[in-house]
């Protein structure tokens, strides 16, 4: 048996929206107090909607894939759905981690979270 | 695919796995029973006794036969620590970066009232002479330091060791399970009375190894039963796998010159490739160690990732990464020769055996770079790292 699901791998090796965005206006870092792992996420969000983000992880196979698999359910949401967001959806949409690697998608869910908050700091300021 | 965990385990040695076959297939006695199958058992057993002690210097009533490393480390210090117990010497010294099965029976020991010291292994990942004398006390009942490091490679003062040991009266155990069969080893020169091995770092089976304890030096059982192994561990032979371990070994140690020589120019040709990588270093001692062994930290990656993607690329590894853990914690190896937690976590072990390739060497330096650099592409701490915004560690 492999140590993780094909989906998990698929998203390990083909991670989706990588990178930086520039004029994000909502960014958020995490780390893991467990293992020490880091994942920054960058959300451009417009007229409430999630139009674009973009994550960086320092992190083992499943974060990477967590951190992949949480801006493909987050991205053209609502604000609103994503601080809904949970870590169990993430590893369900991932067919499942081991149960010691279910932290890492913790950091996803914590990571998303940290960069809303970001933003609604900063949205708030503005007004 | 090129196999590079040779520390982990190794493939069985043809003759090894023919030697277990045709005891399997014709020799199935119990060595125990007085018929002449289980008389013939019995005739192999001690053969494998003898080609064992040969191996080590050592005489063929010194081997017990165990089911591993693990089990001759435990039966070892806990042996020890009863006669010491017995003269009112609960002290023991030992290093920082010894194996599980040696520092979990220590810290099992210390709940019980010992006392233990764990030397520092200092950045090169050596032990120093002078400072196992120095800890060397009136109570002092064991001294364990291992042969060589089971993830940097690192070779102890082993001679060095035993001669103090010996000159101060304490008993000298060593984990020879990653040196027996790579590198000499000689019980009786390195002044070693106890020493455990394990047959599947050799390309003998798994779940067979040995004890070897000097003639004089009573031994607790851990496990109790029949009278086997001159009543110090009981259980019917593991015949096959003892015989089969003996024939690897003997293979092992006659090859030796030739391997070693063959696995340095390799491990020597990637730890310059590798150098190559910016910001990475080699961890412990570049001379002093095991000719198969190889052991990087690269800053800026975790070392998970980093296995999974040389394994699509057909290249198998190990690393010290937190992440790679069930527990979740760093390599206490990494973290005991000064790496922090941060570039423990970047870690990558290749221990590679003697057939290894000028192409595959190639092959291994040219994928983990790229796989290195891919990884640093989306990695915050690299860009941070890059950016300034934290300094390099390597
Ligand atoms: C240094 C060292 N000691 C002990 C062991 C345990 O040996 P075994 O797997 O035979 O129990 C190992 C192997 O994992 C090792 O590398
Ligand atoms: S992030 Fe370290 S174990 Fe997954």
């Amino acid at each position: 048996m492999a140590l993780y699901s094909e989906k998990v791998m698929d998203h390990f090796r083909n991670p989706r929206n990588v990178g930086v965005i520039e004029d994000a206006n909502g960014v958020g870092t995490v780390g893991n107090a467990k293992c020490g792992d880091i994942m920054k996420m960058y959300l451009k969000i417009e007229d409430d909607i999630i139009q674009d983000v973009k994550f960086e992880t320092f992190g083992c196979g499943s974060a990477i894939a967590s951190s992949s698999m949480a801006t493909e359910l987050i991205k053209g949401k609502p604000v609103e759905d994503a601080m809904k967001l949970t870590n169990k959806a993430v590893a369900e949409a991932l067919d499942g981690l081991p149960d010691y690697k279910m932290h890492c998608s913790v950091l996803a869910e914590e990571a998303i979270r940290a960069a809303l908050d970001d933003y609604h700091s900063k949205s708030k300021n503005e007004k | 695919m090129i196999y590079a965990d040779n520390a982990a385990t190794t493939k069985m040695s043809a003759a090894a796995i023919q030697t277990m076959v045709s005891l399997m297939n014709e020799n199935y006695g119990n060595p125990s029973s007085l018929y002449s199958l289980g008389q013939k058992a019995k005739e192999t057993l001690e053969d494998a006794r003898k080609t064992v002690a040969e191996a080590i210097s050592a005489d063929p009533r010194e081997i017990y036969f165990t089911s591993g490393g693990s089990e001759a480390d435990n039966q070892a210090i806990l042996s020890a620590a009863a006669l010491g117990r017995k003269n009112g010497k609960t002290h023991i010294v030992s290093s920082a970066f010894e194996h599980h099965a040696v520092l979990h029976t220590l810290e099992k020991l210390k709940s019980e009232g010992f006392d233990i010291t764990l030397l520092d292994v200092h950045e090169n990942g050596i032990v120093r002479p002078e400072e196992v004398e120095a800890a060397i006390r009136d109570d002092t009942c064991l001294v364990t330091i291992m042969y060589a490091n089971n993830e940097i490679g690192t070779i102890q003062p082993i001679p060095e060791i035993g001669a103090i040991c010996r000159r101060r009266g304490v008993l000298f155990h060593t984990d020879a399970v990653q040196a027996i069969g790579h590198i000499p080893v000689n019980t009786a020169t390195d002044q070693i009375d106890m020493l455990s091995a394990s047959a599947h770092k050799f390309h003998g089976p798994k779940g067979v190894g040995f004890l070897y304890a000097r003639k004089g030096i009573r031994l607790t059982n851990l496990i109790e039963g029949g009278a086997q192994e001159r009543g110090k561990r009981a259980g019917t032979e593991n015949v096959p796998g003892i015989a089969a371990m003996a024939t690897a070994l003997k293979e092992a140690v006659a090859n030796m010159a030739d391997s070693a020589a063959a696995m340095k120019k390799q491990r020597d040709r990637l730890i310059t490739g590798l150098k190559q990588i910016p910001h990475s270093a080699l961890n412990g001692d570049e001379v002093r160690r095991l000719p198969g062994n190889v052991n990087f930290c690269f800053e800026g990656i975790e070392g998970e990732s980093l296995l999974l993607l040389l394994d699509d690329k057909g290249i198998q590894a190990s690393s010290g990464s937190a992440c790679t853990s069930g527990s979740l914690d760093p390599s206490h190896v990494l973290l005991a020769i000064g790496r922090v937690h941060d570039v423990a976590h970047g870690s990558l072990r290749l221990s590679i055996g003697d057939d290894l390739t000028d192409e595959e060497t190639d092959e291994i330096i040219r994928s983990v770079s790229e796989v290195v650099t891919y990884l640093r592409s989306f990695s915050p701490v690299w860009r941070d790292l890059v950016a300034g915004k934290t300094k390099f560690i390597l």
